[in-house]
């Protein structure tokens, strides 16, 4: 890590606002104002905070190429394993406050809503497990190809979101519109964008 | 404000009722904390206060019944489980003319005015026409009746309702022989109702449901206008609704403006939207599940922090005795 003091602000800035949601959820329970059903809100929210998280995350590339924000890429691990931590937090309030549990097997198999999510959560994890240093360096050129995956968990999750509303689309819309977004920047930023910075800067 | 209570509530929920007001002055002002803290506050879903709020026309509709409020007599067929308290009731609804979230309805519905209020009736009855509601509460004797409330979500409340019979009320429109089903509407007005303006949504305004006509004469079958001992919250359906027990909730409609008499199986919401998640009927089975829901068992509301009141659903929401007659030679599983 590059030792200029903004590099040390900026780390403990985002690490620390990251909590925020977290801290924000604790003080609501602490203060008993998550009404009747606090294992829905608590899966609510935490489910709402990992696809965020997983957006903001695959927004740092785009936003890097088009805005020449290069320090943002530095947090892209950190976000990304946010996205993991809400999404854990997300699975075990579902299964643990939510579903029934002594149907964990069923829940998953039986409801297709809940088998995307689980598909897009058991990829947060493994990309989670790859993401220190030494399993990048242990990977290699295979590295690269299974954090690809990272795509397909946000088309899931957002899919995971569109299923299970059951009148109003206008809040998964909002997050299918914004992921489409994200996904059409990169190939355009390679046909339009500058071309001097072309394909190097995704670097980890 | 000290609301007068009749002779059959407890003093048990008196008692919650303070405290349900205490705590509401409390979360106003975490309100407006969390509001001013955060830009994006529907993205995380700002603190819910739960309250019946005091408007103008809500005033006008206690004054007109408080006769009848002043005078509830227990009804039958009430359970003695741990009531939901008022609060939770108050703060924890579907009532999807004002959004999809829970808190939705007690932050918006406060908007709806229910006065005047009148309900048509047609189709094939003796007496169509449209009727002022006090009218039809003023002929009639208020009863509570502390009922189990099953949605379809899985979760449950027990709810002691204010109400009158609903055959006590379809029999003064003097429904005809051809009258096999009865048809319900709520009220649409997008002006007041920010879920009916959302532009994703995928449900036709009015939201519609319906009965058979002897489920709809059955003695179970409420027409709700209040509960714990007051007038409906807005958010609770408000100034009068369905409540039918043994079905899932979002049979039991919510602010009635029309019922017409049919002889054919009406549309209804849900059943239309998505039938084979929903059907006509909608009677509590455990052993029908659903597509998104397992009905076996259902999370009793209010739940602890640390894990739900987890119970086995029972048939017919433990109506059975009262309303299985009513589906001899129906199949159950095929008319879920
Ligand atoms: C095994 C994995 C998962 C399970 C069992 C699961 C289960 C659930 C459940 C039970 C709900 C609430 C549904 C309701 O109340 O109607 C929900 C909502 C949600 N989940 Fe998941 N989920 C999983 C994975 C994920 C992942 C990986 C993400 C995102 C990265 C995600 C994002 C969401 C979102 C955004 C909501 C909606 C929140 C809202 O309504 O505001 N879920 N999920």
């Amino acid at each position: 890590m590059a030792a200029d003091k903004w590099g040390i602000a900026r780390w403990w800035g985002i690490f620390i606002l990251s909590l925020g949601p977290l801290a924000y959820l604790i003080y609501r329970i602490v203060s008993r104002d998550l009404g009747p059903d606090p294992g829905e809100a608590i899966t609510r929210f935490s489910g709402l905070w990992a696809l965020n998280f997983l957006l903001i995350t695959l927004a740092v590339t785009p936003v890097n190429q088009w805005l020449k924000l290069r320090w943002l890429v530095r947090f892209r691990r950190m976000l990304g394993l946010y996205s993991w931590f809400y999404a854990a937090l997300h699975f075990s309030a579902g299964f643990l406050l939510v579903l029934d549990i002594q149907n964990f097997v069923q829940e998953i198999t039986k409801r297709p809503y809940i088998t995307v999510g689980f598909v897009a959560f058991v990829i947060l994890v493994m990309l989670a497990v790859t993401s220190p240093k030494f399993m990048v360096r242990k990977l290699g050129r295979n590295w690269k190809k299974l954090h690809k995956l990272v795509y397909l968990s946000g088309v899931l999750a957002v899919v995971h979101f569109i299923w299970l509303a059951r009148a109003d689309y206008t809040e998964p819309f909002t997050y299918a519109f914004i992921l489409a977004l994200l996904l059409v920047m990169r190939p355009a930023y390679r046909r339009f964008g500058s071309a001097s910075r072309a394909r190097g800067t995704a670097l980890n | 404000m000290l609301i007068k209570t009749s002779s059959v509530i407890p003093s048990s929920e008196i008692t919650d009722e303070k405290v349900y007001l205490s705590r509401r002055s409390f979360m106003r002002g975490v309100a407006v904390a969390a509001v001013s803290s955060s830009a994006a506050g529907s993205l995380i879903g700002c603190t819910s206060s739960a309250s019946a709020a005091v408007t103008p026309s809500r005033q006008a509709w206690e004054q007109l019944v408080a006769p009848q409020f002043q005078n509830i007599k227990a009804g039958p067929f009430s359970t003695t489980e741990e009531q939901t308290p008022y609060e939770d009731i108050l703060r924890y609804n579907n009532f999807y003319e004002f959004g999809t979230d829970k808190t939705d309805p007690s932050r918006y519905a406060e908007q709806l005015d229910i006065q005047p209020w009148s309900i048509k009736v047609d189709g094939e009855c003796g007496k169509p026409g449209s009727y002022q509601l006090e009218d039809l509460v003023k002929e009639s004797q208020l009863e509570e009746r502390v009922y189990r409330l099953r949605c379809v979500e899985a979760w449950s409340m027990v709810i002691p309702w204010v109400g009158i019979p609903m055959a006590t009320i379809l029999k003064k429109f003097e429904p005809n022989s051809n009258a096999k089903y009865v048809a319900f509407e709520t009220v649409v007005r997008p002006e007041q109702m920010p879920g009916q303006r959302s532009l994703f949504s995928s449900i036709e305004w009015p939201y519609r449901e319906g009965l058979r006509i002897d489920e709809a004469m059955h003695p179970l079958t409420l027409a709700a206008v209040g509960l714990y001992g007051k007038i409906l919250p807005n958010q609770n359906g408000a100034p009068i609704r369905l409540v039918t027990p043994w079905k899932y909730g979002f049979k039991s409609i919510k602010s009635i403006v029309g019922i017409k008499f049919m002889r054919d199986e009406p549309y209804t919401t849900w059943n239309a939207l998505a039938p084979n998640e929903y059907g006509f009927y909608a009677n509590v089975n455990p052993s029908v599940d659903h597509p998104r829901w397992s009905q076996k068992s259902e999370r009793r509301l209010p739940g602890g922090l640390f894990g739900p009141k987890r119970i086995d659903t029972l048939m017919f929401n433990g109506y059975a005795d009262e309303v299985a007659s009513l589906y001899t030679g129906l199949d159950l599983r095929k008319n879920y």
